[in-house]
């Protein structure tokens, strides 16, 4: 009796595990893997263009949201067909060292620097965005980083770089290191009314802006370019490479390129296309 | 409950078999830092019951589960009609304990277990469940929780449980201490019925009475070792050691 | 003090429209969390019940580890099992990375633990009544842990009501091995993350409190069966 019992419980339990996962396993292979950034998905735009190109090819786009570092390190593991990230220098060395096949340029938003509206640096209207770091570390007043390697992490680094300040010095003073994604980094940043660096898509999106504005912005300094790549199937036979070069080369097309200009919030356009015709 | 003069239904007619004699040779056990049985040596032949009394702390329930194999001697041997003690032998003896010891189950149910655990088939299972519970009087009680019975009606489901295996050996360790003296005279009586089946019956008791009432021969032990050990009318009629005198009659034995 | 009051009127909205981004949410997170606990249950009730038996050198170090294994983090789960079912890693062929499987394996390293740890203490206890009855009765060892698992069920059921707690409630595993992709591998705790992210904070709390609901009413069930099978008298 005990062993009748077993059984019935053990095929029962493989019966209801086969049931419940099988649809993962049958599920079409109509699909694509694309290793992307937090910013870029919480600003909403995936959300806006992938029907588009699901409508036009039927490939389901799935997109991981993780920071640019870790996106380029799963695209170097195989863990993804297509890379989309915002930092050139990385991408372009992603490339170089054969994970990727070749990098295209995709569109570029810009970032902002946004802050209380008591604005104890005194930084509102800075046409340098350096300038305004500058005298964020002055006054010490507190600055939210991002601090995990990412794209706006690296574009950070580099208007530090030029400001001659190196503020990880401070760190867990006033210069607050949170190893998030923009907008866990947002949250901190209003909850401690510390100033901090973000793209204008995440924050036009961002639900809990408080009290705080955008007081920095247009400093050519400040641009954001976006680069796709396909993971190298040489390197990874399991990419799927012609899947993944349908969707590269959709989002360089006219007809990529226009749907990713038609993203509005609020009637504000966030990205801006600049694919070089003929791609 | 049992009815005292009412007779009792036969088991069929298979009659055990037990291996005898049983031969304690030399038996030592230590515990803890002590040694609980001290040079035990007898020799039990009777096919009636047998039993084992003594003072507290004397060893008694110690010697029962060595006997029984559910411990290993320090040292020395026990044979049974000249074998040493194995598996097979140990799955010829049933125990029951001093309190009863039932599952979460249902009354019935846990004489199915035990039945289930010697390999007994389903259908054949059933039938000797019944006649179990029957012998015992519990019945009625088939679907009851085992554990909402009473003292008494739990320490006879252990016993019509133990009976339902077919021992050849039937241990018991001071089974009605607890008890009232209608349950008592219950076990005692499922006890002779036992008996008469031909199987050996090793009972540790600490109730004069009830020794006298059962056992054809008694051992009695005191500070693990075996001191007297003779047919029950001698025993308690002749006392032999100053001991086994001062216990007989109520004292205190250290 | 307005967000908890947006968040239960929000969560309100979404359950009583039945918001089907909230059901398909909510449904895949029961499916992993349910499936994860059914394996581990069996997988933790054959090795808490078997430690508490079987007597094998370095068990007492196999307990302790097992014990020590309850307080994992889901982070690291999810890494290990990441890492085992990378690309790169030795499970890669089986392309299971950010899919529901994967997260069933995950919860499954996670809850596996709690379930072996609780099955073996309540073993344990049981054994110290029942162990000389059993061997008496002639029980091989592996019939005592079938008899104890059953004798201890309401224990059991209380270990796995356990686990499927620190399943329902995780996210650190299934967020890095799922992906969190739209359709596909968001579960409401992920969900509760993002929204969070986008600073949506009344609709995270919101799906909070919806969770919420739905693991009291997973709690409430087991032990309604819990009292209606006692009623049954342990049969």
């Amino acid at each position: 009796m005990l062993i009748h019992r077993r059984w019935i419980l053990g095929l029962g339990s493989a019966l209801l595990f086969a049931s419940l996962t099988c649809p993962s396993f049958a599920a079409e292979d109509d699909f694509i893997i694309v290793q992307s950034t937090t910013s870029t998905q919480n600003s909403g735009l995936f959300d806006h263009i992938l029907p588009k190109f699901r409508e036009k090819t039927g490939i389901d786009v799935r997109v991981v949201a993780v920071g640019t570092g870790q996106a380029l390190k799963n695209g170097r593991n195989g863990d993804g067909d297509v890379v989309l990230v915002h930092s050139k220098p990385d991408e372009e060395k992603f490339v170089a060292e054969g994970w990727g096949v070749k990098r295209h340029d995709v569109m570029y938003n810009d970032f902002v620097i946004v802050g209380p509206a008591s604005d104890p640096a005194g930084i509102a209207g800075l046409t340098h965005a350096d300038q305004a770091l500058g005298k964020i570390a002055a006054a010490k007043a507190p600055f939210a980083s991002r601090g995990d390697n990412s794209g706006t992490h690296k574009a950070e680094l580099r208007l530090w770089q030029k400001t001659g300040i190196d503020p990880t010095h401070a760190s867990g003073e006033w210069y607050l290191e949170t190893g998030s994604g923009m907008g866990a980094t947002l949250n901190t940043a209003v909850g401690k009314h510390a100033y901090t660096l973000t793209d204008r898509g995440t924050w036009l999106s961002f639900a809990n802006k408080y009290d705080f504005k955008v007081l920095v912005e247009r400093d050519p300094a400040l641009f954001n370019q976006y680069g796709v790549i396909l993971v190298n199937p040489k390197k990874h036979p399991r990419v799927k490479a012609e899947k993944g070069q349908a969707f590269v080369d959709w989002l360089t097309s006219a007809e990529g390129q226009k749907a990713i200009a038609s993203y509005k919030i609020d009637g504000q356009q966030l990205f801006f296309p600049n694919a070089p015709p003929g791609t | 409950m049992l009815d005292p003069t009412s007779p009792l239904k036969d088991f069929g007619d298979h009659l055990a078999s037990p291996p005898l004699p049983v031969e304690l040779k030399g038996l030592v056990y230590d515990t803890g830092g002590k040694r609980v049985i001290n040079d035990a040596n007898a020799t039990i032949r009777s096919r009636r019951i047998t039993g084992i009394m003594g003072p507290n702390g004397a060893g008694k329930s110690i010697l029962l589960r060595l006997m029984h194999g559910l411990i290993l001697p320090t040292n020395g041997e026990i044979l049974w009609a000249g074998r040493q003690m194995d598996r097979a032998i140990g799955h010829q003896q049933a125990m029951v304990f001093q309190r009863p010891v039932l599952l979460r189950r249902s009354v019935a149910a846990n004489v199915a277990h035990a039945l289930g655990l010697r390999g007994i088939k389903r259908d054949k299972r059933a039938i000797c469940v019944d006649e179990a519970l029957r012998l015992a009087g519990l019945e009625r009680h088939a679907a009851m929780p085992a554990r909402v019975l009473s003292g008494g009606e739990q320490q006879r489901l252990c016993l019509a449980r133990a009976l339902s295996l077919e021992p050849n050996v039937l241990f018991l360790d001071e089974p009605t201490s607890s008890l009232d003296p209608a349950s008592t005279l219950a076990i005692e009586r499922l006890l002779l019925d036992a008996q008469r089946r031909g199987i050996k019956v090793i009972l540790v008791t600490h109730d004069i009475g009830q020794a006298r009432r059962l056992a054809d021969d008694v051992m009695f032990l005191h500070h693990g070792r075996v001191l007297e050990h003779q047919d029950a009318q001698n025993f308690f009629d002749h006392p032999r050691s100053p001991e086994l005198r001062a216990f007989l009659s109520g004292g205190l034995v250290l | 003090m307005t967000d908890f009051i947006d968040a239960f009127r929000t969560a309100l909205g979404l359950i009583v429209t039945l918001n089907p981004d909230l059901v398909e949410i909510l449904l895949l997170s029961l499916k992993v969390s349910l499936v994860a606990v059914v394996i581990a249950s069996l997988l933790g009730f054959a090795i808490g019940g078997a430690l508490a038996v079987y007597r094998f050198p370095g068990r007492s170090a196999v307990s302790a580890g097992l014990s020590a294994l309850m307080g994992l983090p889901p982070v690291v789960a999810g890494l290990v099992v990441y890492l085992l079912l990378s690309n790169v890693g030795p499970l890669g062929v089986l392309q299971l990375l950010y899919t529901p499987t994967a997260m069933i394996i995950a919860q499954v390293v996670l809850v596996t633990p709690i379930i072996g740890a609780l099955t073996r203490q309540a073993c344990e206890d049981l054994l110290e009544e029942y162990d000389e009855q059993l061997r008496s009765l002639g029980a091989s060892p592996s019939a005592i842990v079938t008899t104890l698992l059953w004798d201890g069920r309401y224990r059991l059921i209380t270990a796995v009501l356990a686990g499927f707690g620190r399943a329902i409630a995780e996210v650190g595993a299934v967020m890095i091995v799922g992906g969190n992709i739209d359709h596909v591998t968001r579960t409401m705790t992920t969900a509760i993350a993002l929204e969070t992210s986008k600073g949506n904070i009344a609709l995270a709390l919101a799906l909070g409190i919806v969770l919420l609901t739905i693991a009291l009413a997973v709690n409430a069930s087991l032990l309604w069966v819990q009292r209606f099978a006692n009623r049954l008298a342990y049969a």
